[in-house]
């Protein structure tokens, strides 16, 4: 496979000056994992020797040399989740899976990962399949979400998605509600979050209507701009594993009142959105 | 230059000695393990400590690694370095008791018992392997996988690497493995350790400047197909 596509990648990031890491990301972002093949046109591409860039693909539990199967189910093992019983979760996805953590079903079906914090404690025990989240999981139904997961728990697509209704959100992470009564979009409380753009940093409010994209923002954002968010409580940057499946960039997770989560693009312009009621 | 003392010796050493190195000149002993002349040093067994600093501020460093500093006084074998270093070696044989290298050092420093977990690893992590490999024998055929408790040292993949030179430089300098041919048996003359190894004389065409680490090897002598009659 020492195809074009690899190629590409070390190019591109050798004009760039970037490291092993990046490259290694993209590549693995491409495969979901990383070919053997792969690692030795880097290694050659690059001049570095492969046993330096096997190690660096080992180091890191980000890393995968393993092919995944079809669904990616990751446990949260974080601190908050460990509390409140993530341990048995993940002993129970092990148990109906007969896999150990990091291993793939034979069928190719299910890769079974456990992470330290997923970004979501405040809904712990939590585990994201194929992006979505599931919270508060509990031991029984855990063989539903394999049989939801096997299903497809794809996305409604975004055209097709008409729903509109008022949502309430707070932070994933410190659990702070976001809704703001001072600002009002759409004829209700606005979402605020703090906003980071290139040098400038600033606050944003989006329309609390699921299903608008209306915003008000301190500075104005260019078209198909990727901003960083940050609650404005904790502080934290708000960013989910998932993937926009409009556009590929993390998604910002929002916690929703009364439980689920809806994560919303945050590449201005992009309609991407999920919406996980769990 | 720079001056230090190494109990209570006086020593004017260069810029960038190790106070290994210089307790050496001295001829005060120090045991190391991971150290090995003609390889960067590493730092991995914490045999080499030493004590510097004075009175509160005295620390316990590693010598190999540790470089001279201006006035700096160093001690080799306080009551604190000895307990040290006997705690390493008890936990050195908690985790590799078969290695001979590592007996050898608790008969010589008085380590008569072990109150660890005793477990019978291959490999204490020292590096030696990695180091002699990229270093003297330029065959970047081996590096370190993963991390933290499941760190473990081999080749890209865990298969034969291509670019091994099968020059047995790692398995010569390592603590644990001492993969020599030992004859024991009179009938048989080789002790068959090397069956199930890639041997120069097996994999490659004989050429002038081949390294065997089964040198000297009996059969090979016997045999009289030793590289050096080449
Ligand atoms: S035998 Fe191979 S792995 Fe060992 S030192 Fe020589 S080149 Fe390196
Ligand atoms: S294999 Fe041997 S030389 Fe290499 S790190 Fe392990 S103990 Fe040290
Ligand atoms: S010394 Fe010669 S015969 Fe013996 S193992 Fe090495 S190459 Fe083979
Ligand atoms: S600890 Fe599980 S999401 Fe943070
Ligand atoms: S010899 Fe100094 S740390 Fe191993």
């Amino acid at each position: 496979m020492c195809d074009t596509t690899v190629l590409r990648i070390v190019e591109k990031h050798k004009s760039d000056g970037d490291g092993i890491i990046s490259i290694l990301e993209d590549i693995q972002s491409k495969y979901s994992y990383l070919p053997e093949s792969a690692l030795k046109t880097v290694a050659e591409q690059t001049g570095k020797s492969l046993v330096d860039i096997y190690g660096v693909a080992t180091f890191y539990r980000f890393f995968s040399l393993k092919p995944k199967g079809k669904h990616l189910i990751n446990c949260c093992l974080g601190t908050a989740c460990h509390v409140r019983g993530g341990q048995t979760i993940a002993d129970e996805f092990e148990k109906k899976l007969k896999i150990k953590p990091g291993d793939t079903t034979i069928d190719k079906e299910f890769t079974f990962e456990t992470v330290n914090c997923l970004g979501a404690c405040a809904l712990g025990p939590v585990t994201v399949v194929d992006g979505h989240y599931f919270s508060k999981v509990k031991t029984t139904i855990v063989k539903q979400i394999l049989d939801e997961a096997k299903k497809g728990l794809d996305s409604i697509k975004v055209e097709g998605d008409k729903r509109i209704f008022p949502v309430e959100v707070s932070c994933t992470k410190c659990n702070h509600t976001l809704m703001d009564n001072e600002v009002i979009i759409d004829d209700f409380p606005s979402i605020r979050l703090t906003i980071a753009f290139k040098d400038k940093h600033g606050s944003l409010r989006l329309s609390g209507m699921y299903g608008s994209y209306n915003i008000v923002s301190e500075y104005e954002i260019p078209e198909e701009a990727i901003a960083n968010f940050f609650c404005p409580h904790c502080n934290a940057e708000m960013k989910s594993p998932t993937i926009c499946p409009e556009c590929g960039e993390y998604m910002i997770p929002l916690m929703l009142k009364g439980g689920g989560i809806v994560q919303v693009c945050p590449r201005r312009g992009c309609k991407g959105h999920l919406l996980d009621l769990f | 230059m720079i001056n230090i003392t190494i109990n209570g010796a006086v020593l004017s050493v260069e810029k960038g000695t190790t106070i290994l190195e210089a307790a050496q000149f001295l001829g005060f002993p120090i045991p190391t393990l991971c150290h090995m002349a003609g390889l960067t040093p590493y730092g991995a067994c914490r045999l080499c400590v030493v004590e510097i600093g004075e009175g509160s501020r005295a620390k316990l460093v590693s010598s190999c690694t540790y470089p001279c500093e201006e006035g700096m006084k160093i001690r080799t074998s306080t009551a604190r370095v000895v307990k040290a270093r006997k705690m390493v070696i008890e936990l050195l044989l908690a985790s590799c008791p078969q290695s001979k290298t590592i007996q050898d050092l608790a008969s010589t420093y008085d380590v008569r018992q072990q109150r660890f977990k005793q477990e019978w690893e291959t490999c204490i992590m020292c590096g030696r392997c990695v180091r002699m490999c990229h270093e003297q024998m330029t065959g970047n055929a081996l590096g370190y996988h993963g991390r933290g408790e499941t760190r473990t040292i081999g080749t890209p993949f865990n298969i034969k690497s291509e670019e091994c030179r099968l020059c047995g430089g790692c398995i010569y300098v390592c603590p644990a493995c001492q993969l020599r041919c030992t004859y024991t048996d009179k009938e048989q003359a080789i002790c068959n350790g090397c069956v199930n190894l890639s041997l120069p004389c097996v994999e490659k065409d004989k050429f002038k400047e081949m390294m065997c680490y089964m040198d000297p090897c009996v059969a090979c002598e016997i045999s009289g197909t030793h590289y050096s009659n080449l």
